[in-house]
């Protein structure tokens, strides 16, 4: 039977997402994860391990990425730069073989979580070359020869943020999820999740005014669940009155972070008091 | 219908269902096919309908500009129910970017009042039962700027104004919201999904600042000096192309300037341009292009031609749309003051000589370019609909 991903104390999963984490773990193929920023595409690796019990290993993808870097790096400047000195073995390739973080999961004995952060930012070619490697989870070390076998295929989670498109033969084998902006109802488990003791009438007046702030039209970006989190934050250090956010938005910076942005509210703002 | 049943028979009980996603026009492959039937066959969902569903969703869609489709093949497939009524949220979109309204004669306003109001509601409901994109012109369907009764901003004295507010879990009824209506290409062309087709439009090469280890040369001068280390530097891989954008403003483009500020947007946002440069223009393209929105910041279009390398690519956003005079007469312009010697056709020919990479996005739908100045300009520049689609070819036909 499948083991069960349900989401943790920390991490609220909506049953899409709990299904889609086990589909992806009993047919033991990659998952990939989007979303809009800020909606806990990262965090769903951390708690996956943390509720399945198992090692995470990360890897965050650099627009300067190669697929192979995941897996292991040969440092040839340190190996020759020892070479000049005595104190090390420069016969012993193995010391200069780094292992990325998919190079690590397949080595790990036991069952483990890998992350693939943000594989669209690498280049557009990035993910056919990873396809081989997913596929039979095991890699050669050219270097030495080493054969790295995975005794167990770890659970792979990848994220995207959609900046590019993911070529077809790699979706192909992907379960795949997308993590839907949170309604108000799931907006308001996460809020307590970060800040149980907030009052429920700032909690309540505070998540009204947030999505009467992502409705808006004309912003360039919205405000998102992390600034949500960090703004009632703000607003608890700050005293401020539930009442008086019907009025204005105190710590406006927290949650909209570009000037236009700002204007464009300011405006908006201007045409309501007339 | 129990799903549990289902098990081991999964994969002729629902073959149905995939022939119903392949029709509707989603890329399931059998690959995914396969994926969800071995899903089905380890025992999963139970009796449990909306794990079902959400079971189905991850193995054979890979994108959520599909999850719309998938929601609404699903509840028609699983529930029996036609494709969701509740239209009006996708209406408005539809409806957001209206055309430039038809200047009908006499006789074809008379033609269109035969209709009375209980006749438009029982065609209107038709033909919500039929349509299921956006539609712009025209006498028939739903959409804008047309003479059909019903949309916006068309012409029919008789019509129905659509807009406005209307009202509308388990799995079927979560399905039945269809959530994620906004994810579709076709609907809606957001800043993000414009950034998105302007990522593609890159060439790498390697230029600029040393700040990568060369291997293989830093092998070879060390070798070359005895053994003594000798590091050679190489600059990164980046992208090289530079790109011009030329967006016409004013007029027949006011319908258009919020689809117009979105790509701005998008093409000020793309990071990855080597050299990004925007002008405005109005109507045609003359002596003078302009910095800024209000045409008070000019700069002659000759010497922008010789500021800017030929290989730099060019984007004109206009609807190519204006009196002949406009674009062929000399002294043409549609503004007084600007006196142009040369017309603005040759002045196009120009700019078109001197960049090797151009492309024309026009916002009016295809099936309109029948104008004379779009017939004529579409031969200076290769123009494409201003859509997620066409953006996509026009920056396809760039990168090369």
């Amino acid at each position: 039977m499948f083991a069960n991903f349900t989401g943790t104390a920390e991490y609220i999963a909506s049953i899409e997402l709990q299904e889609a984490v086990n589909v992806a773990l009993a047919l033991q193929r990659p998952l990939l994860v989007k979303g809009e920023p800020g909606t806990g595409k990262t965090l769903l690796a951390e708690a996956v391990a943390q509720s399945l019990d198992r090692p995470l290993f990360t890897w965050h993808v650099k627009s300067t990425s190669r697929a192979q870097d995941g897996l292991y790096v040969y440092d040839a400047v340190q190996r020759l730069h020892d070479s000049r000195f005595e104190d090390r073995d420069v016969d012993d390739i193995r010391q200069y073989i780094r292992f990325g973080g998919l190079g690590r999961a397949f080595i790990n004995p036991d069952p483990s979580v890998v992350l693939i952060d943000e594989i669209d930012k690498a280049d557009l070619e990035f993910p056919n070359d990873l396809l081989h490697e997913l596929d039979r989870m095991s890699f050669t070390v050219l270097e030495t020869g080493d054969v790295h076998r995975a005794a167990h295929r770890p659970l792979v989670i990848i994220t995207s943020n959609n900046e590019k498109e993911l070529p077809d033969a790699f979706l192909r084998r992907c379960i795949f999820h997308f993590i839907a902006f949170p309604d108000e109802e799931l907006m308001a488990r996460i809020v307590r999740v970060h800040h149980p003791d907030v009052r429920e009438t700032l909690v309540q007046e505070a998540i009204a005014r947030f999505y009467w702030l992502r409705t808006l039209p004309d912003l360039r970006k919205r405000p998102s669940t992390s600034e949500l989190i960090d703004w009632i934050g703000a607003l608890v250090k700050g005293g401020v009155d539930p009442e008086a956010l019907a009025d204005r938005v105190p710590y406006l910076g927290t949650l909209i972070k570009k000037e236009q942005d700002l204007d464009t509210l300011a405006r908006f703002e201007a045409r309501r008091r007339r | 219908m129990s799903v549990a049943a289902a098990g081991g028979r999964g994969e002729t009980l629902f073959l149905d269902f995939f022939y119903l996603l392949r029709r509707a026009g989603l890329p399931v492959s059998s690959r995914e096919w396969l994926t969800f039937v071995e899903a089905l066959a380890k025992g999963l969902v139970a009796a449990d309908l909306y794990r079902f569903y959400a079971l189905a969703r991850a193995t054979l869609v890979k994108d959520e500009k599909h999850y719309d489709l998938f929601d609404q093949c699903f509840t028609h497939f699983f529930a029996g129910a036609k494709p969701p009524k509740a239209f009006e949220k996708a209406l408005d979109q539809w409806l957001a970017d209206p055309l430039p309204v038809p200047q009908l004669s006499e006789e074809e306003l008379a033609a269109l009042e035969q209709y009375d109001l209980d006749e438009l509601r029982r065609m209107f409901e038709e033909r919500m039962a039929e349509q299921n994109e956006r539609h712009d012109g025209g006498s028939r369907w739903i959409g804008t700027g047309g003479t059909s009764p019903f949309g916006h901003s068309g012409q029919n004295p008789a019509g129905v104004r659509v807009g406005g507010s209307g009202g509308g879990r388990r799995a079927v009824q979560v399905a039945a919201k269809r959530r994620f209506r906004e994810y579709r290409s076709d609907v809606v062309l957001e800043t993000r999904q414009m950034s998105l087709a302007l990522r593609k439009l890159r060439r790498l090469g390697r230029d600029g600042r040393r700040t990568e280890v060369d291997i293989d040369q830093t092998i070879d001068a060390t070798a070359r000096n005895a053994g003594d280390i000798d590091v050679v530097m190489a600059p990164p891989r980046e992208n090289r192309l530079k790109v011009l954008l030329l967006m016409d403003v004013g007029g027949s483009m006011d319908p258009f300037a919020r689809l117009v500020s979105r790509l701005f947007s998008a093409a000020h946002q793309a990071s990855h341009f080597r050299e990004f440069h925007a002008f405005y223009f109005h109507n045609c393209i003359y002596d003078k292009v302009y910095r800024d929105a209000l045409m008070l910041d000019g700069m002659s279009t000759l010497e922008m031609m010789r500021w800017l390398q030929p290989e730099t690519r060019v984007i004109v956003v206009g609807d190519a749309h204006m009196a002949p005079y406009e674009l062929t007469a000399t002294y043409g312009a549609i503004d007084y003051w600007q006196q142009n010697e040369i017309t603005g056709l040759s002045w196009l020919q120009r700019v078109a000589a001197h960049f090797t990479h151009r492309a024309w996005l026009n916002p009016i739908a295809k099936r309109w370019w029948t104008h004379p100045t779009i017939d004529a300009i579409s031969d200076v520049f290769p123009m494409f609909e201003l859509t997620l689609e066409g953006l996509d070819d026009a920056v396809e036909h760039l990168a090369g």
